[in-house]
Order: structure tokens, then C-alpha cells, then sequence
């Protein structure tokens, strides 16, 4: 399920740009179905983890209020084209993926 | 019955010794990592979500924090919201948006290297300001920017 992550890190003037894109309902347990009443039950992200060899770097707690297939951008030093940056997430039920790039 | 004991002890003990280590800042984020503060992400008070995921203090507010986020967001859904931290040593960039059924929407630690900078896009139910805090030091920094909504981000 490694699809469903897309991450794309540039290095610039020994800062490198991360830009992220996750595809994830982000359901946040107060929408109706519209047809029975019953609230769609919440279904979020809740810890996106970004590691440059074996470094995190980034590490973010989420709640229900990240938009649907969430975008993340940040900037970090101490990479080199080449590298390689590690991605992953888990989510309220215990789904997870990951992703690895290399950092042009 | 004893060995029991013992090793309910050892682990007590082992316990304490970790919550003291983590609040001397000696583990590595990774392992904190783990507990995803459910309180503070559910709380409706902005208050109790603050303290809750970043502990108690004072908040100043500082120009020294950006936000980049838009005067009108004609989608809830969907609020691109951007954050540069030029306060040295920041540790975390809190986003709150206090209107919003549950006010804490996203905690981003920054790790080793990482810049005072992030960006992403949020819900917002309706118009609401736009808290950012941000951990520096142990201290507490703030910024705000109001956001009118047109149209609710929370389904209906």
C-alpha cells in the first residue's frame, strides 16, 4: 500500500525542501450520512514520522482537522542529493504506510 | 507470588525512571512519539488543548512568527496554511483553530536539522481565528490571523 504517499525533497543551498502528499479520507467523525442519520465513524492520521538516516526530523501529531488527503511541507538541513528520506504514517486504526525517497 | 512483586516493582520503577528521562529531554523524541495526546486532540477548550499536548505556561506573543493564511477561505475544507518560526530553537509548531469542534489540529515536533518551517491545509467549520504556538526553549510563543469561512469544512 506504499501508493499512498507522494514525496518529493529537493536539496537547495544545503536546506532541503520536503512536499508531501498523502492520500487519506481524514474523516473526522462529525460528518452525517446524510441518508440514515448515523455519523460516518472518524478515521485520521494521527502521527506522520519523517526520518533522514535514521534521524527524525519531522515528527507531527495530527487530529481530525488536517484536510483530506493531507499535504505537508518543511524544510530541513543536513542532507546531500543522493539521500535517502523515510515517510510513514499511522492513523486512528492502526492502518500505517511508508514511503522512501531519494532527495534530488 | 513474590516474584510477581518483584518484577511489578521493577517495572513501577522502570516506569518513573522513564517519565523522568522524558522530561529531561534525554530519549529521543521517537519514543514519546508514541503517545498521541487523544486528551488534548479532543478537548474543546483551546485552553485544556494547549496545556494538554504542550504543557502549562504562559503564552507570549511574538512577531517573530509567521503566518501565512488566507483573509477568506471560500472552502473550509481546505485552508492552506503555512508557518516560518525565526525564533531560534523551536521545538514544536502547535496549529489551533479554536472554533472548530475540537480545537487542536496538528502538533509538528521538529527533529534534528529541521527549520522553523511548516505547511499544510486544514478544516475550519467556520470563521474563526487561527492560533499558532509554538514551543521554543520550553516557552511558549504565539501568533493569530482570522480566517472567514464561507463555507463550513465539517461536513453539515
Amino acid at each position: 500500500m506504499a501508493k499512498s504517499i507522494k514525496v518529493r525533497a529537493k536539496v537547495k543551498g544545503g536546506v532541503t525542501v520536503v512536499k508531501a502528499l498523502i492520500s487519506h479520507a481524514m474523516e473526522t467523525g462529525q460528518r452525517k450520512n446524510k441518508k440514515t442519520g448515523e455519523k460516518f465513524p472518524a478515521h485520521f492520521i494521527q502521527e506522520v514520522t519523517c526520518s533522514h538516516n535514521g534521524n527524525n526530523v519531522l515528527m507531527a501529531d495530527w487530529g481530525t482537522a488536517i484536510s483530506k488527503n493531507p499535504y505537508l511541507s518543511f524544510k530541513f538541513s543536513g542532507a546531500s542529493a543522493g539521500d535517502t528520506l523515510k515517510m510513514s504514517w499511522v492513523d486512528n486504526k492502526g492502518e500505517s504506510d511508508s514511503v522512501e525517497a531519494k532527495i534530488k | 507470588m513474590n516474584t510477581k512483586r518483584r518484577s511489578f516493582l521493577k517495572s513501577s520503577a522502570a516506569a518513573g525512571a522513564f517519565g523522568v528521562a522524558v522530561s529531561a529531554g534525554l530519549i529521543a523524541p521517537r519514543a514519546v512519539l508514541a503517545a498521541w495526546p487523544k486528551a488534548a486532540f479532543e478537548s474543546a477548550d483551546t485552553n485544556e488543548a494547549i496545556s494538554g499536548s504542550l504543557g502549562s505556561g504562559s503564552i507570549t506573543e511574538s512577531s517573530d512568527i509567521a503566518l501565512k493564511a488566507p483573509e477568506i477561505a471560500e472552502n473550509g475544507a481546505v485552508v492552506p496554511i503555512t508557518v516560518t518560526s525565526k525564533i531560534a530553537g523551536t521545538e514544536s509548531i502547535s496549529i489551533l483553530i479554536p472554533k472548530n469542534p475540537t480545537p487542536l489540529t496538528a502538533t509538528f515536533k521538529m527533529g534534528s536539522g529541521a527549520e522553523g518551517f511548516v505547511s499544510t491545509r486544514v478544516k475550519m467549520s467556520k470563521t474563526s481565528d487561527v492560533l499558532v504556538v509554538v514551543k521554543a526553549g520550553g516557552k511558549l510563543y504565539s501568533t493569530k490571523k482570522e480566517v472567514k469561512v464561507t463555507i463550513g469544512g465539517c461536513g453539515g
